[in-house]
């Protein structure tokens, strides 16, 4: 630079600091292209991390009892759960003018059924509380008239649970996500018949990735062949990998019932070669055998098709290469073929993975009790016994799952190792 | 060629045919003979079956029909791996996956030799390529000289003693590729290995090879030295192929010796040299290098050319004349004093001698 330019700032044509106006060109730059991609931006939130957030919001929202119950949450503040005595009179004086109001509204069943998932009862509690409010005598205490009602009043238990789910917010979802409950010494395991969702957990990914695993082992030598066959026999073969997608995933599910039934197809065939006899046939479905058997085949593709946009591409002289230096066909495939086609198996894998752990309407088909997943106890929460709060915990948990796996997998095989197409 | 050849050569290629798809033969007849420590080239036009020869000696192909003998033993059987032939590939054929060091040590490995001396193996090689700082680098990481480089070191580095290349410098810039000619034909000389070398490349070609095969279709056309293939081509492809040719219609008329006399069609007389022509009667094709025609009537086949174009190149002057009819005849005009500065459009004698014409196939 000449002595001239030293002493100021660099100035453009018109004058203005150079670093100025670039900044200024710079963002006109970044405003039309957000405009360009604000509609998708638009999308993407309006399906996607909105109701990814109103779940996990659900999963510790709790608003209900301290909005119907405002009087009662007050006034039970100050009583202490662990002391063994019951509330004193204002509690129930506070209870007695909520639920007023709130049978009104007709909102104090709500209450019930929210405080039901903590503690059974609940719900009939509230209801046959609602039908005699408003009979209350001035002239009796309150707290006799309500444990006149129902002797549950009269339990430490019950104003526990209430005072316990008076916050706005509330674990206790993720308490029962994990087969616990609160208790008055925090937190307590649930007795043993009663723990499911751990055990529906770790079934969920045992089985997920048992089925990611088969994916691997009957998808990779697919793979190969698709890549490797002339181009004639290589189309008819991508055009059977591809023929269950034209198939309804109901139809598929069906027909696996029907193949792999104790009267089935399988069983029969077995029994006529004769290597199982006709009172020993297999049990494959509603189990976990059809679920893995049944998920295997649908998620196949998924586990080809990344495969083979890998395998494509590694040319075939690297075989040849590594057998002109003296590598048996084996060594040649494991140490110079199978590292290329690694990120296809990454690729692969997370796809299969990611799909199967939440899947729902194969193993509520064909899964029975034992082949069940975590995204079925999920729509039981949803549909047959509604109960978001726990729903969302659940899902929020497999979020968790699914997302520490993938980190944990950036970290041995590396993320970046991954090729999808 | 009799038996007795193939059977003292290193490698022996006798009747081969070669067909992909059961209708077409990508080889046809394939008779040859190398020489331990020689360096031999194919040569040839793009899908005249160089490479499927090549194939077939690594053993990556098999010959449909005849045997392939390597120091006097059929091959035939040996799967590749178990051959022991270097072989260097087009694109290299590097394994991205492991560092050039790795890249080296993998046919040792291989084979079982001890790590110690596996690091010798491998510095000794990547030394012979002066690429001995690069053993930790990927082969991305590499300029396509130096991949080149260490796919030459790697196919050498197990000390193999027939090494097969199949255009390894098709895709270098032409001052490397040069340089790198030199570098291989000095590290043939003094490793005393076999080389067989395949390209389209005519001076590559000619300025590596102890013998020349010149392909066509899945023939031969012509086994020789890069000298004899120049001067002495037996047939108009390789007259036409190998460097640059002018090329005559005649008619023989008479037959002196191992001389002709011709009819040239647009009207002019002369002699040639019968090299691979009929008798009187038959049609044949008379071919001149363009540095063996004089601006001059002093030789003793004469003809008036007329001058169509000029392009100045330095050294010399390319002059493309029309000469009975044939208007890419191409004479070249050294740039030096005392020479006749042609201009476009003017008739200049030319002339050239009976032993520089030579009377080859129609
Ligand atoms: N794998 C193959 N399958 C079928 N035809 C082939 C195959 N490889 C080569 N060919 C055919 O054989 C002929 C010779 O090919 P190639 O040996 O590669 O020639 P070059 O190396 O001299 O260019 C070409 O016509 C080519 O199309
Ligand atoms: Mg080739």
């Amino acid at each position: 630079m000449s002595d001239a330019t030293t002493t100021g700032p660099v100035l453009a044509a018109d004058g203005t600091p150079l670093k100025k106006s670039l900044s200024k060109a710079l963002r006109r730059q970044k405003i039309r292209a957000l405009m360009l991609i604000a509609p998708l931006l638009l999308f993407v939130t309006v399906t996607f991390i909105l109701p990814i957030g109103d779940m996990l919001f659900r999963s510790v929202e709790n608003e209900i009892v301290s909005n119907i119950l405002p009087r009662t949450v007050v006034e039970l503040d100050s009583w202490d759960s662990t002391s063994g005595d019951l509330p004193d009179e204002a509690v129930y004086a506070a209870l007695a003018a909520d639920l007023l109001i709130a049978v009104e509204n007709r909102t104090h069943i709500k209450v019930g059924i929210r405080l039901n998932y903590e503690l059974s009862g609940m719900t009939s509690l509230f209801k046959k509380t609602g039908r005699v409010v408003d009979d209350f005598d001035p002239d009796l205490t309150f707290a006799e008239q309500f444990i006149d009602i129902r002797d549950d009043w009269g339990e430490v238990e019950t104003w526990q649970t209430i005072q316990m789910y008076s916050s706005v917010y509330t674990n206790g979802y993720f308490v029962s996500a994990i087969d616990m409950r609160k208790g008055p010494d925090g937190l307590e395991r649930l007795p043993d018949g009663q723990r499911v969702y751990i055990t529906s957990m770790i079934r969920t990914l045992v089985m997920t990735l048992a089925i990611t695993l088969l994916c691997l082992i009957i998808g990779y030598p697919v793979a190969w062949l698709l890549a490797n066959l002339p181009m004639a026999k290589a189309n008819l073969l991508m055009i059977l990998v591809l023929l269950p997608f034209w198939t309804s995933l109901l139809v598929r599910t069906s027909a696996w019932k029907v193949l792999l039934q104790k009267q089935g197809v399988i069983n029969d065939v077995l029994v006529w070669i004769g290597i199982i006899s006709d009172d020993s046939r297999l049990a494959m479905i509603n189990n976990q055998a059809g679920t893995i058997i049944t998920m295997t085949h649908i998620l196949l593709p998924f586990m080809i098709l990344p495969l083979y946009s890998v395998m494509k591409g590694i040319p075939p002289t690297y075989l040849r290469a590594a057998k002109s230096l003296g590598a048996t066909n084996w060594t040649a495939f494991w140490r110079v073929y199978f590292p290329q086609s690694v990120p296809g198996i990454g690729a692969g894998a997370i796809l299969v993975f990611i799909l199967s752990v939440g899947y729902y309407i194969t193993p509520e088909l064909v899964g029975g009790p034992s082949g069940k997943f975590l995204s079925n106890w999920i729509a039981e929460f949803v549909l047959a016994r509604p109960n978001w709060g726990l729903a969302a915990a659940l899902g929020a948990i497999l979020l968790g799952l699914v997302m520490f796996l993938y980190v944990l997998y950036d970290k041995i095989v590396g993320i970046d190792n991954v090729k999808l197409g | 060629m009799a038996l007795d050849d193939l059977k003292n050569a290193y490698v022996a290629f006798d009747r081969v045919q070669k067909s992909y798809d059961g209708e077409i033969l990508v080889v046809k007849d394939l008779n040859l003979a190398i020489g331990k420590g020689e360096f031999l080239t194919m040569l040839g036009p793009s899908g005249s079956g160089k490479t499927t020869c090549l194939m077939m000696l690594a053993g990556f192909e098999t010959a449909t029909h005849g045997d392939i003998l390597l120091d006097g033993k059929p091959i035939n059987n040996i799967p590749p791996h178990k051959r022991g032939i270097g072989m260097v590939f087009q694109n290299y054929a590097l394994f991205p996956h492991m560092t050039v060091g790795e890249n080296l040590a993998f046919p040792l490995e291989v084979r079982k030799i001890g790590k110690s001396e596996r690091d010798d193996m491998v510095k000794a090689a990547l030394d012979m390529v002066q690429m001995g700082d690069f053993a930790g680098r990927r082969p991305a990481q590499l300029s396509g000289g130096q991949q080149q480089r260490i796919a030459l070191a790697r196919a050498l580095v197990f000390k193999p003693e027939l090494v097969l290349m199949d255009e390894p410098l098709g895709a270098l810039d032409k001052q490397l590729r040069e340089q790198m000619q030199y570098e291989i034909k000095h590290l043939h000389e003094s490793l005393g290995i076999t080389v067989v070398y395949v390209t389209h490349d005519q001076s590559e070609a000619l300025t590596m090879s102890d013998r020349v095969a010149v392909f066509e279709d899945g023939r031969i056309q012509q086994l020789a030295t890069p000298a004899d293939l120049y001067e002495r081509p037996e047939n108009a492809f390789v007259a036409q192929f190998i460097g640059e040719n002018n090329t005559l219609n005649a008619t023989i008329t008479g037959v002196e010796g191992n001389m002709v006399a011709v009819d040239i069609d647009g009207g002019m007389k002369g002699h040639a040299l019968a090299v691979n022509c009929g008798g009187v009667g038959t049609r044949t094709i008379l071919s001149i290098r363009p540095e063996r025609v004089a601006l001059n009537s002093d030789g003793p086949n004469k003809a008036d050319a007329k001058v169509m174009e000029l392009i100045y190149l330095g050294d010399h002057i390319r002059c493309r004349l029309v000469v009975s009819g044939n208007d890419k005849f191409i004479v070249k005009v050294p740039n030096s004093a005392g020479q006749k500065h042609l201009v476009v459009g003017e008739t200049t004698p030319i002339s050239w001698h009976s032993e520089d014409c030579r009377a080859l196939d129609a």
